[in-house]
């Protein structure tokens, strides 16, 4: 039972990071990786907050969110002036100097050793230390991020999106000014991943730089794409696809150093097959390969 | 309101693709028409602020819309085609038709987010895209992706969409070329109801019958330069002007 609560907080954290995801590079096709930085800086506001005092979990997530927004629109407002793979470039830049800075401000972040320590979340006064309150304060999040999500996916706003992916001089000769839209997004999706690192330090209680480096940007963006690009549920399928089938790994019988390392080649593997056979992913709509 | 361009220039290396340009476009159907490389097509999309002028000024009415960003100027009321074609083509007829339409507050984040259920002016929106796909013959298509219609529905489409802008300057690129009798002759009907609606209706064509059939006005340009304008039947005719267009 353990174990199983455990796949599923981290499904639960997978699927808040993925539908973040899902609004910038699903519906308005911003190519990010950069979204494990906005995880990490999630996850160390959380802890840093934690260790000194302030475990309340409704003011993390607030903590968390704003600082994830504040900073998606900086990187954003610098970053969007360029498309395609010259953002992919840009965001993968940004990645790496989160990552230094985690790793050298040691001071602030506890360097390579991270923040250790982290006590659990506490609720309006009631500490939420049991499986159960984890598994319910993950779930209440990756529902809330799914709705917003969904709510975008559905408004005349996630339209405009959709249009931007496909074809932004189209917007733009529409009357739409196309930097609010990709800005607004990427901040946005920024700080729901900020909440989902918030979810992932309380839960593992230590954080260090290595959880949050471009390899994670890079699997965060491939389960999106296994999933499908532009699908509601594409996130949720491919956050699942994603924790579970390492996870099932565990049962072959493997030795433990080799799992981190088949998981490596089986989602490039994944990844190419799906390129091939079905570019819009498991459940999606939307073709990377567009014409 | 007329559109007015104002001793433009504009160069790209070595080729001057407008040369001190002067014209003012009136409500009705004015046809630009003139060799490959005349600078038609740069000319609209220094008009739509996509390329910006090396010099001169373009106006709408009194107002210099110069440098402008081209989402700017649509929201001043200038909407245009493209000679390649541009739709949204993973999204439905009617989400291309929406999308055209004037922006609505659900447009932005907060309100995509709080602002309750999908709005009256959601629903209202979608029967009008509806009443201007019926106007240009494919409301049939309504649910269908615009990249799997055909090449002469996708054209009305575009169409449909500077309709549904409610722009009253409207700028087309070669809106019959390759298409059918039928769809050409839909098109022609689509841009003679645009001109007698009072909107400046301003399109480049090649197609010397359709530009005879449709234009109040045709202006002929060559070498960044306007050569002529008049009536088409006074124009066209002129031997000077055989001799650059139609050599």
């Amino acid at each position: 039972m353990t174990y199983a609560g455990h796949v599923l907080i981290l499904v639960g954290i997978y699927v808040v990071l993925a539908s973040s995801l899902q609004l910038v590079a699903g519906y308005a096709g911003l190519l990010s990786v950069s979204h494990a930085a906005f995880y990490g800086i999630g996850a160390y506001t959380a802890a840093l907050l934690a260790v000194r005092g302030v475990s309340e979990f409704p003011a993390s997530v607030c903590a968390s969110y704003v600082l994830g927004y504040v900073l998606g629109i900086g990187v954003g407002w610098l970053t969007v002036r360029v498309r395609d793979d010259y953002f992919a470039i840009a965001t993968f830049a940004f990645n790496l100097v989160v990552v230094s800075v985690l790793n050298n401000c040691v001071w602030v972040t506890g360097g390579p050793m991270g923040v250790a320590g982290i006590p659990a979340p506490r609720v309006f006064g009631v500490e939420a230390s049991s499986l159960g309150a984890m598994l319910a304060l993950v779930y209440s999040v990756a529902l809330l991020s799914l709705l917003l999500c969904y709510r975008i996916a559905r408004s005349p706003y996630g339209r405009v999106l959709r249009g931007m992916r496909e074809d932004e001089v189209f917007v733009l000769s529409q009357g739409r000014n196309v930097r609010y839209y990709k800005l607004t997004v990427f901040a946005t999706g920024a700080a729901v991943a900020a909440v989902a690192g918030c979810l992932y330090a309380f839960y593992v209680k230590f954080v260090d730089p290595t959880s949050f480096s471009v390899g994670e940007s890079v699997f965060l963006l491939s389960i999106v794409i296994i999933g499908g690009l532009g699908s509601f549920w594409g996130g949720v399928i491919g956050a699942t696809v994603g924790v579970v089938v390492p996870e099932a790994l565990r049962f072959l019988g493997l030795p433990v150093a080799q799992v981190g390392n088949l998981r490596e080649i089986i989602y490039g593997i994944a990844l190419i097959l799906m390129m091939l056979a079905r570019p819009q992913g498991l459940v999606g709509r939307f073709r990377l390969d567009v014409e | 309101m007329a559109l007015r361009c104002m001793d433009l220039y504009k160069s790209f290396g070595q080729v001057q693709a407008l040369a001190g340009l002067w014209i003012e476009f009136q409500p009705g159907v004015t046809a630009i028409v003139g060799p490959n490389g005349a600078g038609k097509t740069t000319l609209l999309n220094v008009l739509t602020g996509f390329l910006k002028p090396d010099r001169g000024r373009c106006l709408v009415g009194a107002r210099d819309i110069t440098g402008l960003s081209p989402d700017r100027i649509a929201r001043m009321g200038i909407a245009r085609t493209f000679q390649d074609l541009r739709l949204i083509t993973q999204v439905s007829v009617l989400e291309n038709v929406l999308l055209a339409m004037p922006p609505e507050r659900g447009e932005r984040l907060f309100w995509a987010l709080f602002g309750g259920g999908r709005a009256a002016s959601e629903d209202r929106a979608r029967e009008e895209a509806r009443n201007l796909l019926r106007s240009v013959g494919v409301e049939q298509k309504a649910s269908s992706l615009a990249g799997e219609i055909s090449y002469g529905q996708q054209k009305l489409l575009s169409l449909a969409c500077c309709i549904a802008s409610c722009a009253s300057i409207v700028l087309l690129d070669e809106p019959v070329a390759g298409l059918d009798v039928v769809v050409a002759s839909q098109v022609m009907n689509i841009l003679r109801r645009l001109g007698s609606d009072g909107k400046v209706t301003v399109f480049i064509e090649h197609d010397i019958s359709a530009v005879r059939c449709v234009a109040d006005v045709v202006v002929v340009m060559d070498e960044g330069r306007i050569v002529a304008q008049g009536r088409p039947e006074e124009v066209l005719t002129r031997p000077e002007i055989a001799e650059v267009y139609l050599a």
